[in-house]
């Protein structure tokens, strides 16, 4: 139904709960927001908590900033469901319009949620070396085939006693070539390298050379842990 | 454009929860009922479930089945006239916000899974109900098929609920569910009869703590629902 | 007639049906009553200022009317109605002397109260009732009209409560229908009793004893009426679809309650503050 009007470059931010994607965001729009009309959603698990964080840093005005909430089911929202945050991100394209880049962020519950093609252009996926060294490796449809990995926090490394190249490397082994980019706030050159990818996948999907991909869907899972986490749909 | 098998299976399908038009993120008035602290068990589910499918589930059964009506003799001018009447009936600024922005979810689910030129026609934001309804006539379904499928999508939704913010067994609530088949069908009968008479008719049953707990609800902090 | 016969049914032989009506209008710059017509237990008076008022406190240019039932009732069977016409300009206060009881009928059946009310192009309605108090086992349909100009106003409130002390209610409907211009703005239906399944659940109203509403409509309101504001755990202030607050709430009882709906009133502010 929006098809006529301009359509932003649509990237989702992926990852488990507190590995950075809220401040991921954040630095994207520190540092691209002279260079692209940029658009933030995110989605939560309880209420409102990342657009607050987001709006109270004041990296874009609060009104480029909106919450979907999600009831308890963030995975669903980026992948089997995606109605109200394609809603959402049509709705900032259109009061907005024209946005160069609309970032979604999901609400994280797990590793192995990645975003639906019929939502986002291209997805990051987030994991942090505090959730030790060993998570690359796993692999994972988000690990293994979203557009870019990255391995955040690596100032952190020597501190929770990982080897930041060794958990590089298992990544880049879990990819089969795809890029991996590790960073942290506190290395302004790996800073620069995120923003360097999101410029580049921005003009090739302007020049229409970019095709989306589907990391492929969620392992099979089941909740041992959490008894509570019953749903009003299925998993495939 | 009636369905000559009868249309179940598409009745199926647009009551299915498992329809992609965002209704998981709500729990029908239920998580803040139980905020308030006004469900504790499961005998207060089965009263709240009750009680709200003989107001809410009623009023929005009665304008799926009168959009409905409508839509399936392509008279849709009168559609704007029964969004008037449901906001008459819906006191909450935040319920109405609700069922409009489920219904506009709705309509971009539907306008996509089956397209047909009625979804372009309804307003910036419609009700639930009114999309629900021009979903069942677009698909051949008759004005009863759907107040049930609203009767039950809700009502299952809320249901489905329970068991993310209270300490249930899913087969209690399933049997909440069954207890209620009758009540449900009773009620889309009812729906249905008033669908076809004039707009000012349909049901308007109060429910005041449903209004009073969804104005509270938007305003807590932490919350899994966002209804 | 055999002594031996049943007895003609005693509640049928005494329907009452009584057919009221009021009006009021704009006549040298003041209010004033241009018909009055009381009907067997439904009497109206014209009165004075009694306790708080909003909006016309203690004016003397009002038309102030006093509603009393003359008997208790209705029971079971009765139909009232009541007609009331506010004329352009004109500002009419209609108070109750005491609170309504519903009683069930020797022999059952239903009783009902129709009240059809127009407010006229820049009049004022305020309709301060007392409670209704539906007994045990009574079985009563309250169904009230408004039709309000687009530039008039009105303020109402509406108490039901549900049974005399210690005892269930019987069932009880009370249908408020507001048009604005003709078009809908508020239309309820409240039900509790026996026959209205989860009323007393948490959906409607749980365990009250004691239910009501304040309607506020005020034409200066069309592009901002107040916000929503749930100003108590059992009673919220909302703006409806159009220049109109409903303020809703429950309560253990009247007195509770009366002070949860005046709460939600003193929160409008003037001039609606009483
Ligand atoms: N040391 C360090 N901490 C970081 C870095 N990036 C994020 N954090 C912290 O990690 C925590 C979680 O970050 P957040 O962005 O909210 O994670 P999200 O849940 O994935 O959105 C916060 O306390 C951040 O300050 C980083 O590069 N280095
Ligand atoms: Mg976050």
């Amino acid at each position: 139904m929006t098809e006529k009007t301009p359509r932003s470059l649509r990237l989702g931010v992926a990852g488990p709960v507190g590995t950075g994607k809220s401040s991921v965001i954040a630095t994207l729009c520190r540092h691209l927001r002279d260079e692209f009309a940029l658009g933030v959603i995110t989605n939560d698990i309880y209420t409102d908590e990342d657009a607050r964080f987001l709006k109270s840093a004041g990296v874009l005005p609060e009104e480029r900033i909106r919450a979907v909430e999600t009831g308890a089911c963030p995975h669903t929202a980026i992948r089997d469901d995606v109605t109200m945050n394609l809603m959402a991100v049509e709705d900032m394209e259109r009061d907005f319009a024209p946005l160069d880049i609309v970032l979604v962020e999901s609400g994280g519950d797990n590793l192995t949620a990645t975003f639906s093609p019929a939502l986002v252009d291209a997805q990051l996926f987030v994991l942090d070396v505090a959730g030790g060294g060993d998570v690359a490796r796993k692999g994972g449809p988000g690990i293994a085939r979203a557009d870019l990995l990255i391995i955040n926090k690596i100032d952190l490394g020597p501190h929770v006693d990982v080897d930041v190249a060794q958990m590089v490397a298992d990544a880049e082994g879990a990819r089969e070539g795809k890029p991996v980019l590790a960073l942290s706030r506190k290395h302004p050159d790996t800073i620069e390298k995120l923003c360097d990818w999101v410029r580049q996948l921005h003009a090739a999907h302007a020049a229409g050379h970019h095709t989306p991909v589907d990391p492929g869907p969620m392992a099979p899972h089941h909740h041992p842990h959490d008894s509570n986490h019953a749903h009003g749909h299925s998993h495939d | 454009m009636a369905r000559a098998a009868g249309g179940s299976a598409a009745l199926l399908l647009l009551a299915d929860g498992r329809l992609p038009a965002g209704g998981y993120a709500h729990s029908g008035g239920l998580e803040p009922a139980v905020t308030a602290g006004r469900i504790t068990d499961m005998a207060g589910v089965e009263r709240f479930l009750i009680g709200r499918a003989e107001t809410a589930g009623l009023t929005a059964a009665a304008f799926a089945a009168a959009a409905c009506s409508r839509a399936a003799r392509d008279d849709l001018s009168d559609l704007s006239g029964l969004e008037a009447e449901l906001d008459a009936r819906i006191p909450s600024p935040e319920l109405r916000t609700v069922s409009r922005n489920l219904g506009r979810q709705l309509r971009r689910a539907m306008a996509g899974i089956h397209p047909h030129p009625h979804y372009a026609t309804l307003g910036a934001a419609p009700h639930q109900p009114i999309v629900m309804g021009v979903a069942a006539a677009v698909l051949g379904l008759g004005p009863r098929d759907a107040a049930l499928a609203i009767l039950h999508e809700t009502n299952s939704g809320a249901a489905a609920a329970a068991a993310k913010v209270l300490r249930v067994d899913p087969f209690e609530v399933h049997a909440i569910l069954a207890r209620m088949a009758d009540r449900l069908d009773r009620l889309a009968g009812e729906a249905a009869a008033a669908a076809a008479g004039p707009a000012c008719d349909l049901p308007a049953p109060a429910s005041p703590l449903a209004d009073i707990a969804a104005e509270h609800h938007r305003r807590t902090h932490v919350r899994l629902f966002a209804s | 007639m055999y002594v031996s016969s049943p007895p003609e049914p005693v509640g049928l032989a005494n329907r009452m049906t009584a057919r009221a009506a009021l009006a009021t209008e704009l006549s040298g710059g003041a209010s004033r009553i241009r018909a009055l017509r009381s009907d067997g237990p439904l009497v109206l008076r014209p009165s004075h200022p009694k306790g708080a008022e909003p909006l016309t406190h203690r004016r003397p240019d009002v038309a102030r009317v006093s509603l009393a039932a003359g008997t208790a009732g209705p029971l079971g069977g009765d139909d009232y109605a009541l007609s009331i016409h506010v004329g352009g300009g004109s500002t009419l206060v209609l108070q109750e002397v005491s609170a309504m009881l519903v009683l069930p009928g020797a022999t059952g059946g239903r009783s009902r109260t129709a009240v059809d009310i127009r407010v006229e192009s820049g009049a004022t309605f305020v309709w301060w009732p007392e409670p209704i108090i539906a007994a045990h086992r009574c079985d009563h349909e309250h169904d009230i009209r408004i039709e309000i100009a687009p530039d008039a106003r009105m303020i109402l409130r509406e108490e039901a409560i549900l049974g005399r002390h210690g005892e269930m209610p019987g069932d009880f409907a009370s249908r408020l229908r507001i048009t604005r211009g003709g078009l809908p703005l508020y239309d309820q239906r409240l039900r509790f009793g026996p026959g209205a399944e989860g009323a007393d659940g948490p959906a409607i109203l749980g365990d009250a004893g004691a239910v009501g509403s304040v309607i506020v409509v005020d034409p200066v309101w069309v592009d901002d009426a107040p916000p929503a504001l749930p100003f108590h755990r059992d009673a919220a202030r909302t703006p409806l679809a159009g220049p109109a607050v409903a303020i809703a709430a429950i309560a253990a009882d009247s007195l509770a309650l009366r002070r949860l709906l005046s709460r939600g009133v003193q929160d409008l502010g003037a001039p609606w503050a009483a």
